[in-house]
């Protein structure tokens, strides 16, 4: 079975929000309506949004790291929100594993947005109806764009390619590939909903480098000093 | 959580509609079995059959004003097997049919005894019907809590005890106003009400205080290193992804002062436990029913204070994600 899903480079992620402006202008301007704003240009700007990149600093200065983390529906493979709806307009679809909500179905009591625990879901206010991250399904099914731009519009739009967009049932694809290979992870494991969504750690790059690999003691550059050879042998030159 | 009132009224109002009808069919059934004077079908049962319909009908109208599309509430109705929420749906107005049913058998003297079992019990119609209703009560008082206890990611919800505290809740305010309604209606039953409301209350507050005690020594299953899935011990949030309010900060923060969350929590045990009893104890032999009234009000106010700091003391974990403004 297809599970579709996104797999999120924490390392690659710089938080430039071009995954967040583009999943915006993609979803208010799609056959669904639009993800109404409140007072956009006013004091006390709100309004609904399917991805989100928020900023944490990890440690204590001046030990600090800088984490950018894009947050939209993870689309569990478990998915909470689904089985509490009362209308059943909150579903998993057989095809893709992606999650939805039934726009013409939604009665807008905010069960669903209790039984998420990661906050992934939000109340369009001019709607009255629950909303949240398709996975752009409208882009990843029409067929009749070409296949490169069948992709989530943040995908697509990531300037840094932090985001990838694929099956993870598929052992063999990219998004699986990454996660195996790079460590990808799943939010709150703990609670069973078997998010479908990965995140790839911050990656460390080091390499070991001795003092005495720094400064060779016949290192022929430095013309000032008498070269060893002329004084014998030193322990570089010793076979082993 | 933000405490919605549309949902604070549904809980207390319908949780006091069951109680009430459930104090009228236990007073049926303890005067079928000659423990209590027989009262009159109508003044007594009917009349209080359309008292609790009324608070029912009060609570499923505020329902209403919790969703975002009403004109489509029906719908809710569909998916009983999965969620607590659609079997509420169904069972509230199944149990307010069968107490309008109660309610109009009583009224309309229908009361003939159809048979008698074992040459002792004489079973009637409004016998058979109060089963019915009594059954539904009780999975009221169920599904009404389970939506809330189901909720394994809200700790303080996830527990038997909500269950048992909406329950009993439900039950003292019923009976507590069923002592009032007897003083009115002058039937000999006022001492019984009492009786079994100051039980009632007296055990809605154990199980209150248990939960109170334990939510606060409750153990967080994830803190924002596992929201992130960065390990360290200490992470701040310096930004949320936006500056203004959203759905998220809205709905699940209550966004007042921990010194008002804890007047609220000391308000609903004076309200709901003590202020009540006192007042029914030193009531019940006069028969006082402006005093019997005056406890349930107090003690209604008091259960909307309790369901209101039922919410504020929920911490969702997606609060986690939402720590900082900016």
């Amino acid at each position: 079975m297809t599970q579709l899903a996104l797999v999120i480079d924490l390392n690659v992620c710089v938080g430039c929000h071009a995954c967040v402006t583009s999943c915006k202008q993609w979803n208010t301007s799609g056959w669904a309506g639009p993800l109404a704003d409140q007072r956009p240009y006013d004091q006390d700007p709100t309004g609904t949004f399917f991805n989100r990149v928020q900023t944490f600093e990890v440690g204590e200065y001046p030990n600090t790291e800088t984490v950018h983390f894009p947050k939209s529906c993870l689309h569990c493979e478990e998915p909470p929100c689904v089985p509490v709806c009362p209308t059943g307009a909150s579903y998993k679809r057989e095809d893709n594993g992606v999650v939805l909500v039934d726009y013409d179905k939604c009665i807008g009591c905010k069960y669903c947005s209790w039984a998420c625990p990661y906050g992934m879901r939000e109340l369009d206010e001019n709607q009255k109806v629950m909303k949240k991250c398709t996975l752009c399904i409208d882009r990843i099914t029409d067929e009749s764009l070409p296949e490169r731009e069948r992709k989530p519009s943040c995908v697509l739009s990531c300037p840094t390619d932090a985001r990838l967009f694929g099956d993870v049932h598929d052992p063999d694809s990219e998004v699986s590939v990454a996660i195996r290979e790079q460590g990808g992870y799943q939010l709150m494991p703990e609670w069973g909903t078997k998010p479908a969504n990965h995140y790839l750690p911050r990656r460390k790059a080091k390499i070991q480098i001795h003092e005495d690999e720094l400064d060779r003691a016949d290192n022929p550059l430095k013309k000032e000093a008498p070269l060893p050879a002329a004084e014998g042998e030193t322990l570089d030159d010793v076979a082993w | 959580m933000h405490p919605a009132f549309s949902v604070i009224f549904l809980t207390t109002l319908i949780g006091a509609g069951q109680g009430l009808f459930l104090a009228l069919y236990t007073g049926q059934v303890y005067s079928i079995a000659n423990l209590l004077d027989p009262q009159d079908s109508v003044t007594f049962y009917a009349w209080g059959s359309l008292l609790a319909l009324f608070l029912l009908a009060l609570g499923l109208l505020a329902s209403f004003f919790h969703l975002g599309h009403p004109e489509r509430a029906w719908r809710s109705a569909t998916q009983w097997r999965t969620s607590w929420l659609s079997r509420e749906v169904i069972v509230l107005p199944v149990f307010m049919f069968f107490v309008m049913l109660y309610g109009l058998f009583n009224y309309f003297g229908l009361t003939d005894v159809l048979f008698v079992v074992r040459g002792q019990l004489p079973v009637d119609s409004t016998l058979l019907i109060g089963l019915l209703a009594t059954l539904m009560a009780f999975a009221l008082y169920l599904s009404t809590a389970m939506i809330y206890a189901s909720l394994k990611f809200l700790q303080e919800w996830h527990s038997p005890l909500t269950v048992v505290n909406y329950t009993l809740l439900g039950l003292a305010s019923g009976f507590t106003l069923a002592a009032g309604f007897a003083a009115w209606t002058h039937a000999n039953l006022v001492g019984f009400y009492v009786g079994w409301a100051v039980i009632f209350t007296m055990l809605g507050m154990i199980s209150r205080f248990a939960s109170l005690y334990r939510n606060s020594r409750i153990k967080r299953l994830v803190e924002t290193s596992n929201a992130i899935g960065v390990k360290h011990n200490r992470i701040v949030q310096k930004s949320q992804g936006f500056m203004g309010g959203s759905f998220n900060t809205r709905e699940f923060f209550h966004g007042k002062s921990a010194s008002f969350v804890r007047f609220m929590r000391n308000s609903f045990i004076v309200l709901v436990f003590i202020v009540p009893v006192v007042i029914m104890i030193s009531a019940a032999n006069a028969g006082s029913f402006h005093l019997l009234i005056v406890a349930f009000v107090v003690q209604y106010l008091g259960l909307i204070a309790e369901r209101w700091y039922f919410f504020a003391d929920a911490q969702h974990p997606q609060n986690l994600y939402y720590q900082a403004n900016g």
